[in-house]
């Protein structure tokens, strides 16, 4: 299959959009009219053709404009890549996943080939091919996770597993809904959800934690999640909060559908095979109400969606400036027909 | 659960009663890397049941063209072990889990001691080709019982040189543990696989000298034991079945054609942990996981090894 990329950009002119058929693949996150945390993990296994879900790390429309974006962010703040010493083999446990799912799923794009421990990696939309010695940092140009974190769509961190918890002690973070590694870098499970409201007394958190300590290598999952953002923006991270937080003030009646996008984290993690470690993949896929607004049946759900929102959540992903305006909009595409179970567009 | 198609490529005797076995892929191609103290479970076809034993990975992880695991002989068991040396031979096709670690390395720790118990030093070998790899300091004290039986002693003195100490039961030699762990560096981590007194007395001295719980590991496998036959109910299936002495529990449910939740399938990981809704008995419990109040709650238990001894366990699957 061979892919078109477009030229866009997520910052400044905000040049992006879907198209019909991105807004299709969409992965809208809600299968019913009401919203509430839960445990909502299933096997990341091989999906429909053309889904999201097709392929363990899914390449889309805005690839190279993605990694262009990731590009700029790190040389702005090189500080959104961070690993601490003992997470070396997750590194190469990283290197080794995306390169090979890539190579694998997309080969008009992405060439790996391999001679013993003398890899050869050609990435063809980004115009990189290099050779290198798997396990030998100095034989690439930085850190094996950074590498290939600045060639793979989304954001990663690397869980080290001991003392009956996860850890998060790597991280590659340019597209982050308002979180910041520098905070969260070495902590553990119970310490970086601390902020989450309402899940402690739901005992999400403890099931969720037990059940990915018994993640298996070869049996990836994945979840979604969701907030929402104004233009569409990657780099939505405390550090950068005055380019971006202000942005929440300008939306008005008139640009309400251009501005508030739907912002869909497709969250996997793959166990890691030598360090026995995991990586949590976080990819973002944006989309503003007025591309939802193709599919009624995605209209009036996210209408109801909003609508019913706990105040907790409101406030906690931010949406509080700008909820009843999109509440507003999306109200006139809802007759209040029942609409079935399921995440479906049509 | 995802499984690997392999095949016996070589058995070997290594000791009077230790046998390795060699695997490679059924389609010809490499096996996934793996961590250092990892385990497969394989399943055995005994007669027509259904046999799901553990074993540690013995190879070095970075070696995929074959996996290695060796099993000890144990005559008073269900059985696995004993078709393992007689039954199986090499070309025979097996059902393998993908590599499970519920005994890793610390990578943080400044110093790792391993001590290991005669059949004990299986998940030794492949930490062992970790920790040389990264270079760390570490120790590695291996008793056994007498020096026929020491497998692997000659190949592990090649890789560990003077990391390697011996203890020789029958030539009266002795590891003393409090002269062992009385005097490491903080930060030290240490592991211990082996007879379950030997783990229970490393705990022991641990506790003793004050070392922090969560810097020192153990990993016991335990083979399902045998027991009186018990009935369980299960309430979402709606089946009522009968747990002959030498079946689990989880083996049963199985049996029964109902599909139950498993990992490790020695009391270790907690994977397999089942609601019980109702009982008019005892719980016996054999696990690692439970904690002792929620063993005395009598609300969990672990059917991999876990029995019961009464009429009515109704469980929530």
């Amino acid at each position: 299959m061979t892919l078109v990329f477009k030229q866009e950009t997520f910052r400044d002119d905000y040049r992006y959009s879907n198209s019909p058929s991105g807004i299709k693949r969409f992965p809208f996150p809600f299968a019913e009219d009401q919203y509430m945390y839960s445990v909502n993990i299933e096997p990341h296994g091989k999906g429909k053709q053309g889904s999201v879900n097709e392929f363990a790390f899914d390449v889309d429309e805005h690839y190279v404009a993605e990694c262009i974006d990731k590009g700029i962010t790190l040389e702005q703040d090189p500080g959104r890549y961070e690993s601490l010493p003992h997470m070396m083999d997750a590194q190469w446990d990283f290197l080794e996943l995306t390169m090979e799912s890539h190579a694998q799923d997309y080969p008009d794009h992405f060439t790996l080939k391999k001679n013993g421990l003398n890899w050869n990696w050609e990435n063809k939309p980004l115009g990189i091919k290099d050779s290198f010695v798997f396990g030998d940092c100095s034989t690439l140009p930085m850190d094996p996770f950074e590498y290939m974190g600045r060639q793979v769509q989304g954001d990663f961190v690397l869980l080290d597993q001991r003392d009956e918890t996860l850890y998060a002690d790597a991280g590659f973070i340019t597209s982050q809904a308002d979180w910041s590694l520098a905070f969260n870098i070495g902590m553990s499970w119970k310490e970086w959800h601390g902020p989450v409201p309402r899940v402690t007394e739901l005992g999400v958190m403890d099931r969720a934690l037990k059940y990915l300590m018994n993640l298996q290598l070869g049996s990836p999952v994945r979840r979604l999640n969701w907030t929402m953002t104004i233009n569409p923006r990657l780099d939505t991270s405390p550090e950068n909060y005055p380019f971006w937080g202000g942005d929440r003030n300008k939306v008005n009646k008139e640009n309400v559908s251009d501005l508030v996008h739907l912002r869909v984290e497709l969250q996997a993690l793959f166990r890691l095979p030598r360090s026995n470690g995991i990586v949590f993949v976080i990819r973002c896929y944006l989309i503003n109400l007025k591309e939802i607004a193709t599919y009624p049946r995605w209209s009036k759900r996210l209408h109801r969606v909003l609508k019913g929102l706990h105040p907790d959540l409101i406030e906690y992903k931010g949406l509080t400036k700008f909820h009843p305006l999109a509440v507003d909009w999306l109200s006139k595409f809802d007759d209040g027909a029942t609409i079935e179970l399921g995440t479906q567009p049509e | 659960m995802s499984t690997i198609d392999v095949k016996v490529s070589a058995i070997e005797q290594v000791t009077p009663l230790v046998k390795h076995f060699t695997f490679v892929k059924e389609d010809g191609t490499v096996f996934p890397a793996f961590s250092g103290g990892s385990h497969v479970v394989i399943s055995l076809n005994i007669g027509g049941r259904i046999h799901r034993n553990p074993y540690s990975l013995m190879g070095s992880p970075e070696d995929t063209s074959a996996y290695h695991i060796s099993v000890r002989r144990q005559e008073r068991s269900r059985g696995g072990s004993v078709y393992m040396h007689e039954n199986v031979t090499v070309g025979m096709p097996f059902k393998i889990t993908y590599p499970v670690n519920l005994f890793s390395l610390a990578k943080k720790a400044r110093k790792h001691i391993l001590i290991a118990g005669g059949i004990g030093i299986t998940p030794f070998m492949s930490q062992i080709a970790d920790l040389e790899r990264l270079g760390a300091d570490y120790e590695l004290h291996y008793a056994f019982r007498a020096p026929e039986h020491g497998a692997f002693a000659e190949r592990l003195k090649k890789t560990c040189g003077n990391k390697l100490h011996c203890y020789v039961d029958s030539l009266g030699e002795r590891l003393d543990l409090s002269v062992l762990m009385g005097n490491q560096p903080l930060g030290t981590h240490l592991y211990v696989c082996g007879p379950n007194p030997m783990v229970v007395s490393v705990f022991e001295v641990a506790r003793n000298f004050g070392w922090p719980e969560n810097h020192i590991h153990s990993e016991q496998f335990l083979a399902p034991p045998i027991g009186e036959p018990f009935k369980i109910q299960l309430a979402r299936s709606k089946k009522e079945i009968l747990v002959p002495a030498e079946m689990s529990m989880l083996e049963a449910i199985e049996a029964a054609g109902v599909e139950a939740d498993f990992l490790c399938r020695g009391g270790a990981c907690g994977r397999c942990e089942l609601q019980i809704l109702e009982t008019d008995g005892a719980l016996l419990h054999n696990d690692h996981f439970l904690t002792d109040a929620e063993k005395a709650s009598g609300k969990k238990i672990m059917p991999c090894v876990s029995r019961a001894k009464c009429e009515r366990l109704l469980l929530d699957i």
